[in-house]
Formats: C-alpha cells, sequence, structure tokens
C-alpha cells in the first residue's frame, strides 16, 4: 500500500450569507503519494471550496483534514501557514505573482520563508526549477514583463520550490489559451511521471482530465465518482 | 533569517511605488522640520528671556534690610509674657546696612560646595552733578572679576572695556541713560554728590546698557575699592553678597538657610522673580504643543497612505499567504513599511531642521534693550532631536499598526476566489 498523502473525513461546510447553504457534503477520500488526481465538476459543484479547505487556507469546516497524517484541527493560524509553505505548493486560475520582484525572487521567496537553504542555495534550486520548465532565460526579467503562459510556469516553479508533497493546482489552464494550456499540462504530467510528484487539479476541462491518473467528480457538494 | 527576508520584501515593496514612499516620508520630514525649528527657537527666545533675568541676578542675595528688629524689648520681658502687646510706630533702630562680619560670611561661602560663585557688592545712592543741577543715581560697587563671571558684566558694557575699573583709579561705568543726560564720553571726568555731601570727581571709563532704560538712567559700577573710597568706608565694607549657586532650584532652602545661620536677610531668585517662570515654561507647553500636532498630522498621512497601499496590494498579501507567510508575518511587513518611512523621514527632518535653525540662527536681530543679541537666538539642544525622532518613529509606528493589522487579517481564499 502507498502512502497517502492527504486524507479528507467526513467534511461539510455551508456558507451563512445571506441564508444557510450547505456546500460540501460528507467529503470523504485519500490521496497517494505519486497520483496524479483530478477534481472536476460543474461551476457551482464545490469543487474549488473543498481545494481551499484542502489547502488549508479555508478552516471553517466541520470534518477534519490529515495532511502527511498531521490533522490541521488544532492548529493556530502560523502552523498552517508553515505546513502550506512547507508541505503544498499552490497553482492558481490567475498566476499572481509578485510584480514587485523578479522572475527568480517569485520563485524563491516560499523557499527562503522555509530557511532550509542558504540564500544562494535556494537561489541555485529556484534556476533548477525554472530550468525544468524551460523559462530559465526570463529569471530576471520582473514579473510582469512576462505572457500569461510563461507567468504560469513561474506560478508551478514557486509551488515547487520546497519539495512539496503536494501541488494543488485550482483550474490552472483555465485562463490560459489551448496552446499555452497544453504546454501546463504537460508541465504536470511531466511532474507526475519523472520526479513522482503528487498533484491534484480541480478543473473542468475533461480533456485534461481524463489523462490523469484519477478522476474524483462532484456533483451538488458531494463525490459522486472516486 | 525570516526577519531579513520580511525586510527585504518591505523594501521592495516601498520601492515598487517610490512616489507614494516619498510623498508619506516628506510629510514626515516637514513635520520633524518644523518641529525642530519651533523648538529650537522658541527655547532660544525662552533661554534669551530667562538670561535677561537670570544673567544677572544673583540665586540668593544677602543683605541687610532696614527694618525694625522682629524681638522687641517687650518680647523679652517675662513680666508681659501672658499678655498682648499693643505698640505703635515702632522704627528701626540706628542700623548699618553694611553686612557685619562679612569676611566671615564670604570665607564659609567660598567652602561651600553647593555655591558656585560669590560676588560681593555696594549700593550706593549718590547724585550725578550736571552743572547745577544733581540727578539722583545709584552707584554699584562690584568686585569687577567675579561679577563678570558669575554676572556677564562684560557683556553689557557697550564701550570701553570693563577691567578698566581695576585698572585705571577712580574710575567709573555709567549707565547709557545717565551718559546721555551727562554729555559725558569716555575719557571724560563727572563730578558726584555723595550722600554725606562730598563731591567726587570719577573718571568715565565705559558705557553699560542693560536693556532696561530706566535702569539705565540711573545705575553706573564702580570697583569696590572707589566705591569704599567715595563713602568714606573701609575696605571691609559690603552691604550686599551675591551668590550662585550650581542647582538653582535649591536656592530658596539654602537662602533659608544662609539667614539663619549668619543672621542677616536672604533673598531667592524665585521668590524674587516668579513671574519669569510660569511664563517660560507656558513657552514651552505650547511649542511642544504644536510640534506634536505637527507629528500627528503625517501620522494620519503615514496611516491613509498605508492604508491605500494596502488595497492595492491585496493581492500580493493574498499570495503571501498562500505560500506559506502567516498573518504575524505580514503584520510585521506593513510595519516595517511604516517604521522605515518614519525613520528615515525623520531622519532627513532632522537634518532639515538642524539646517533651517541654523539659518534662523544667521537672521539679524537688533534691538536696543538687548546690546548682546545680534541675531535671533536659537537653542541647539540635542533633547529636541531626541524627542523629534522617537515622535516620529512612535506616530508613525501607531500609524502603521492598524493597516498592517487590518493586511494579517485578509482572507487569502475571499482575494483569490474574488477574481
Amino acid at each position: 500500500m502507498s502512502q497517502i498523502v492527504l486524507q479528507a473525513k467526513g467534511i461539510n461546510k455551508s456558507f451563512h450569507d445571506p441564508i444557510t447553504i450547505q456546500i460540501l457534503k460528507d467529503i470523504n477520500f485519500t490521496v497517494n503519494k505519486g497520483e496524479f488526481v483530478s477534481v472536476i465538476g460543474k461551476s457551482g459543484c464545490g469543487k474549488s471550496t473543498l481545494l481551499y479547505i484542502l489547502s488549508t487556507m479555508d478552516t471553517d469546516f466541520q470534518g477534519e483534514l490529515l495532511i502527511d497524517g498531521e490533522s490541521t484541527k488544532n492548529k493556530k493560524e502560523g502552523q498552517l501557514a508553515l505546513v502550506r509553505n512547507e508541505k503544498i505548493g499552490f497553482v492558481f486560475q490567475f498566476h499572481y505573482l509578485l510584480n514587485e520582484f523578479s522572475v527568480l525572487r517569485n520563485v524563491m521567496l516560499p523557499g527562503l520563508k522555509l530557511g532550509k537553504y542558504s540564500e544562494e542555495e535556494v537561489e541555485h534550486r529556484a534556476m533548477q526549477k525554472l530550468k525544468i520548465l524551460g523559462i530559465e532565460n526570463e529569471a530576471l526579467k520582473m514579473a510582469n514583463q512576462l505572457s500569461g503562459g510563461q507567468k504560469q510556469r513561474v506560478a508551478i516553479a514557486r509551488a515547487l520550490i520546497n519539495d512539496p508533497l503536494i501541488i494543488m493546482g485550482d483550474e490552472p489552464t483555465g485562463n490560459l489559451d489551448k496552446k499555452n494550456g497544453k504546454i501546463v499540462f504537460d508541465i504536470f504530467q511531466e511532474l507526475a511521471q519523472e520526479f513522482k510528484q503528487t498533484l491534484l487539479i480541480v478543473t473542468h476541462d475533461n480533456e485534461f482530465a481524463n489523462s490523469t491518473d484519477r478522476i474524483i467528480e462532484m456533483e451538488d457538494g458531494r463525490i459522486v465518482k472516486l | 533569517m525570516n526577519f531579513k527576508l520580511l525586510l527585504t520584501i518591505a523594501k521592495s515593496l516601498l520601492l515598487a511605488r517610490w512616489r507614494q514612499t516619498l510623498v508619506a516620508a516628506i510629510g514626515v520630514t516637514f513635520s520633524i522640520t518644523m518641529f525642530i525649528t519651533l523648538l529650537s527657537f522658541m527655547s532660544g527666545l525662552n533661554d534669551l528671556l530667562d538670561g535677561l533675568i537670570l544673567n544677572r541676578t544673583a540665586h540668593i542675595k544677602l543683605f541687610n534690610e532696614i527694618k525694625a528688629t522682629k524681638d522687641q524689648p517687650i518680647d523679652l520681658s517675662d513680666k508681659f509674657k501672658s499678655s498682648y502687646h499693643f505698640i505703635h510706630s515702632i522704627k528701626p533702630s540706628n542700623a548699618r546696612q553694611e553686612i557685619y562680619n562679612n569676611g566671615a560670611i564670604l570665607k564659609a561661602l567660598h567652602s561651600d560646595k553647593r555655591v558656585k560663585g560669590i560676588a560681593p557688592k555696594i549700593i550706593a545712592q549718590v547724585f550725578y552733578n550736571v552743572g547745577a543741577i544733581d540727578i539722583t543715581g545709584v552707584i554699584n560697587g562690584i568686585d569687577v572679576e567675579a561679577e563678570n563671571k558669575l554676572f556677564f558684566f562684560n557683556d553689557y558694557v557697550t564701550a570701553g572695556n570693563y577691567i578698566d575699573l581695576l585698572n585705571v583709579p577712580n574710575s567709573i561705568i555709567l549707565g547709557k541713560g545717565a551718559a546721555e543726560k551727562m554729555l559725558a564720553n569716555i575719557g571724560d571726568v563727572i563730578q558726584i554728590t555723595t550722600p554725606k555731601g562730598d563731591r567726587i570727581q570719577l573718571k568715565v571709563v565705559g558705557f553699560f546698557q542693560s536693556g532696561l532704560v530706566e535702569l539705565d538712567k540711573v545705575q553706573s559700577y564702580c570697583s569696590l575699592t572707589t566705591t569704599q573710597k567715595l563713602l568714606g568706608k573701609s575696605s571691609n565694607y559690603i552691604t550686599d553678597i551675591q551668590v550662585k549657586l550650581n542647582d538653582m532650584t535649591t536656592a530658596p532652602v539654602l537662602a533659608k538657610e544662609y539667614a539663619n545661620t549668619f543672621g542677616i536677610d536672604a533673598e531667592d531668585i524665585q521668590t524674587a522673580n516668579s513671574q519669569f517662570e510660569t511664563g517660560s515654561s507656558i513657552r514651552t507647553l505650547i511649542s511642544y504643543a504644536v510640534g506634536i500636532t505637527l507629528l500627528i498630522v503625517a501620522g494620519f498621512g503615514i496611516y491613509n497612505i498605508l492604508n491605500m497601499m494596502i488595497y492595492e496590494k491585496m493581492d500580493s498579501i493574498a499570495i503571501l499567504k498562500a505560500t506559506g507567510f502567516s498573518g504575524k508575518d505580514v503584520n510585521t511587513i506593513f510595519v516595517v513599511i511604516a517604521l522605515s518611512i518614519g525613520f528615515f523621514g525623520g531622519l532627513v527632518g532632522l537634518l532639515f531642521g538642524f539646517g533651517l535653525s541654523s539659518l534662523i540662527d544667521q537672521i539679524p536681530f537688533n534691538t536696543a534693550s538687548l546690546p548682546t543679541i545680534k541675531t535671533y537666538p536659537i537653542n541647539y539642544n540635542p533633547k529636541f532631536y531626541t524627542i523629534g525622532i522617537t515622535f516620529s518613529l512612535i506616530t508613525t509606528y501607531f500609524a502603521g499598526l492598524f493597516p498592517a493589522r487590518k493586511a494579517s487579517k485578509i482572507d487569502p481564499v475571499v482575494i483569490i476566489r474574488g477574481k
């Protein structure tokens, strides 16, 4: 049996404003190490909400979330930030780079925050990641000088910098044209196959989903197919 | 390591919007500049006005008041001890103004550690003879060197050299007003009449200008020996002892002590000039109030700019949090931003404040009543600079604290999903 990276136990979540709507109903599933999992479902079925709970950014839910075998339940905000920093890499629909910094610096920031390596080492590692993604030539440009597809690749490099347990993506190809979307998808594929990186990607692109190891399908806040 | 990282992030955020940063810093710079200038100028003026009195007034004056003795003969009589005494029209006996046994008193004061210096003095009423007319006047017989050391006598001698009082026998330094009345120039010989009716000729070696016109019409200065000579007294005759203390605030206590020990009258500066202290403390209060108001206004400016910055940087804050920076880290970043605006703005403000006050120091300021003052007075007290930078840090810290707390509470999910 392979190692469980992420486990959701009976997760329920409701929005209370303006009226109470239960948005996630009894979510139970696990993600194993090295798996490439996609979550699909129609708009508003709760898949993004689920992803933000799994990423520890949203703590307002019932049930239990275990990351790397550790419950997130009684952790404080600062401790959760550490968990995110060390164990989770995140890729958003919009690239969300910091425009005040160079590409290289953007990739380095989470690594510097973790403080596991010296600054020189973090820089070296960041260059390696950029090389994997084929954008090492852009390293010294400012973040806002890149194209959309390049930005998304930088965001992936940033997600990789601390060698996270799992990379989560919220429609990472949703905002890209077909060509760039393909490039990003190929990168994920490569990460999964060559580096045995665990990936959990929310998407509504069925083509994308079909080429992953496992599809979790959601409908009206429930998992209908694991 | 972590803090250093936060510092570099704060620096990048600051420099990315350097115009905005500059505006905020200029606000702080301006208020610190004005704070320093205002306080230096006000306090310089205060010192000047205080100096008018303090420089020339003894902290304690020892003298013999002409008054009826406290212990009247009837009080000493056992016979009337239990009675109430009604006695009217008591007159002082034939008391002398001279301080008795002053040699011993001077010696005791010299060896007192609390005393900075002493200057004996004789006050003599005279008439200045101008042709057929006699003008009333006062001659102060002074110990020239001690008077200059303790009461800056030289500063008020506007013409001639003060030391000539010692070097030229039978010399006088005339008050400016008195000299004008007598049409006397330096080198002239004037004639005075003593209370006993003797006529004495004195050589004018200088003019004295105190700043108080009425005083200058009356007062003149001679050396102790000249005064003793013109009064026909021996060389141990003095009427006043002026005492300057190391610590002025102890004057009332010491005055009482000396009055008891030496059995003479003693008046302290606080009693003699109670009004001046009130004036200077209120002036100081007003200048501090204005200065601190300026700083608080600058604080609101920083608060506004940081608030705006946080709205602009919502995305960046969200992404920092998503990639593992805690609310505390974000808080630190924004407090560092505020503090560095306060620190650098304040530092430049200190320099500008120093520059502006030295500029004011160069502006000519001539007034007949203040002969020694040629430019506007400035007090370069380092205390103002310390207060200035401390306050700029404190106000910017609080101005940054509330926006920073807001930033630290930003929920990244709301921002990221809101797109």
